[in-house]
């Protein structure tokens, strides 16, 4: 993507190429886990694995071909910020479970 | 002579480095993006009370009793295209074309009322089959975490209205064109969203 791409700062638009590519991706990214828990034969450990691999991938093929994502430096500070809210958003989440799931542990719960 | 005192040249305002003819668009796009970023925190919370919460059904329905992959792959389907779609209106609204850009923005209104319809059709017949939100812990969950991402939805099907008729009375201005790239941020961020719920809810709920 060229810098004549981009009209407004921060805001970068996208051509018809990128979004179609975009929605192909992001087509076959769900179309492999849906298919994967319906049709059942893979173990727990690997579907479930399977599930957030596909998750993750199609969270940044949506960032990239649809919010036009980059780290140009119209972008920076978007891309900046985002990855300071995947930090909070980890610590939320993974610390959350992390802390329930020790003290489930410790008041004997579901033992 | 003091070159301090010497009159300006016309035009210079003294701040060369900020002129940019487009930099009020861009500000309010970063701020609408600091916005979304302050939007995944809400969601963050839901999605960590729902990952708490899942195992809380109170000797009553679980979600493998419920949950039907085919409805779900629909709804996916819709939110899916209505984000291309809108991909396609922002096109129409870069070449200033308002025929493009009304037929696309009213092609994604329809997806995005496609998948509320469903996921108020979903929530009626959950509660209908003895799963409401009062069920049980992890039916509260469930409901507060896709409920607010539908409410989300909704909310974004109002603003499309709203935005429409400043289109209609205005046309595609540069005010309208940061509105409409503000909208189409927030509907791109919904599908993520939604790729977080159907992996995490509907695909892990029926493992």
């Amino acid at each position: 993507m060229g810098n004549n791409a981009q009209s407004h700062g921060g805001a970068a638009h996208g051509t018809v190429k990128e979004y179609i590519v975009g929605l192909i991706l992001s087509i076959v990214l769900t179309a492999i886990p849906f298919a994967v828990v319906m049709n059942g034969g893979v173990s727990s450990g690997l579907t479930l694995v399977l599930i957030l691999l596909c998750a993750i991938a199609q969270v940044f093929v949506q960032l990239v071909f649809f919010l036009h994502m980059n780290t140009s430096s119209e972008q920076i500070w978007n891309t900046t910020s985002a990855v300071f809210i995947v930090l909070i958003v980890a610590i939320v989440v993974l610390g959350s479970i992390w802390i329930m799931q020790h003290l489930n542990h410790n008041m004997l719960m579901g033992h | 002579m003091n070159t301090l005192t010497q009159t300006p040249e016309p035009g210079y305002t003294g701040y060369v480095a900020q002129e940019h003819h487009h930099d009020y668009a861009g500000d309010s796009l970063l701020g609408f993006w600091i916005y979304i970023m302050s939007d995944c925190i809400l969601f963050a919370t839901l999605f960590a009370t729902y990952a708490v919460l899942s195992t809380g059904f109170a000797g009553g329905l679980t979600p493998k009793d419920l949950f039907d992959l085919e409805f779900v792959a629909v709804e996916t389907a819709l939110l899916l295209f209505s984000s291309f779609t809108f991909g396609m209106a922002m096109l129409g609204a870069q070449s200033k074309n308002m025929t493009q850009l009304l037929l696309w923005l009213s092609i994604t209104f329809a997806l995005g009322g496609g998948f509320l319809v469903m996921e108020c059709y979903e929530f009626y017949h959950f509660s209908n089959e003895g799963a409401g939100p009062t069920t049980s812990a992890y039916w509260s969950a469930f409901y507060g975490l896709v409920g607010t991402h539908g409410l989300h939805v909704l909310a974004g099907m109002l603003w499309m209205i709203v935005l429409v008729v400043h289109l209609l009375r205005d046309g595609i201005t540069e005010t309208n064109h940061t509105r409409l790239a503000c909208l189409s941020m927030f509907w791109h961020f919904l599908d993520v969203i939604w790729i977080c719920v159907f992996s995490m809810v509907y695909l892990m709920g029926v493992m």
